[in-house]
């Protein structure tokens, strides 16, 4: 279940069937920006109107959480956490589409012949989400140094005030960076493979109608998760730029 | 897949916590949209991200169990 099928090798490389449904993914979302900036209008046709909404309402989340950021800085943390979004968002709803994981393929595997899937939800693989949370992890902390200084930053991690407490809780403080990464990688991809393992189980079952309520649902579950990502994404870096000594 | 009884201690034991946190939280968003029902779209929304978060507890045992 956890094992990736390989389909071919390169050099030392794996080309997985995640890693075909995750170019998929990617030439989706550039053909779907070529056409709205091909598009673009002062006014706006019905894509540009629907992307211009998700990008206006991230902007409104950003600024519940953070109430006072000039536009650079929310400007920069809007568009990563868009991104991640985005991404996230059409991965997880390229598993829903109807057929995507019975297109099969015939591979050669230690001399035996075996038919594998050729796509799988691309982030159902844990080194997808363990990329994307370390991205956005470190993305935090870099422009924590980035907007504060080196210096300041250090200081969140080791310092001599207060001797023995503020030392104490920048030990704690690094540990939850490194605990922020695995939960943010676990939770998408678990959410992602029990909602995949359900409904092949289902499908097993039954062949008409039953398995449609989980479809909904696991389009409601995967939208949701792109957008806790996201938002989480958001608040990280809100975090490291505010919660500073 | 072979089963075993041990994963599913761990599902069941790492399953009681998320269970009552999501009936809770379901609990508290119909009670607040009995309240106040303009704002129902606003609490929809919360409640799924409060929901996401308790449900990743379950989740984390699930992949414990899987690995």
């Amino acid at each position: 279940m956890i094992n990736i099928d390989k389909l071919f090798k390169i050099g030392n490389f794996y080309i997985t069937n995640t890693i075909s449904s995750t170019i998929i993914v990617d030439i989706i979302i550039i053909i779907f920006i070529i056409i709205i900036n091909i598009k673009k209008n002062i006014i706006p046709n019905k894509i540009q109107v629907f992307m211009e909404c998700v990008i206006l309402y991230f902007e409104e989340i950003f600024k519940r959480i953070a109430v006072h950021c000039n536009t650079e800085i929310t400007n920069f943390i809007c568009s990563w956490s868009l991104a991640f979004f985005i991404f996230i968002a059409v991965a997880n709803l390229t598993g829903q589409v109807p057929g995507f994981h019975f297109i099969k393929i015939s591979v050669l595997n230690n001399n035996t012949i075996t038919t594998i899937p050729l796509f799988r939800i691309s982030t159902s693989d844990i080194n997808l989400t363990l990329a994307l949370a370390f991205i956005s992890i470190f993305l935090s902390h870099f422009f924590c140094i980035k907007c504060k200084g080196i210096k300041t930053y250090c200081t969140k991690f080791i310092t001599l005030k207060a001797f023995p407490i503020f030392l104490f809780v920048g030990v704690i403080e690094f540990i939850s960076e490194i605990v922020k990464i695995i939960s943010l990688s676990f939770r998408l991809f678990g959410n992602i493979l029990a909602g995949e393992l359900v409904i092949k189980k289902i499908y097993n079952l039954f062949a008409f109608c039953v398995p449609v309520p989980f479809i909904i649902f696991e389009i409601i579950v995967s939208l949701v998760q792109a957008y806790v990502f996201a938002v989480l994404t958001m608040v990280f870096m809100n975090i490291m730029l505010n919660e500073l000594y | 897949m072979n089963l075993s009884l041990s994963g599913g201690i761990i599902v069941a034991i790492g399953g009681i916590a998320p269970a009552i946190s999501i009936g809770v939280i379901g609990l508290k968003a119909v009670e607040a949209t009995g309240r106040n029902p303009e704002a129902s779209g606003k609490i929809m929304i919360n409640m799924l991200m409060a929901m996401a978060f308790a449900e990743a507890i379950a989740i984390y045992s699930l992949i414990a169990t899987i690995f």
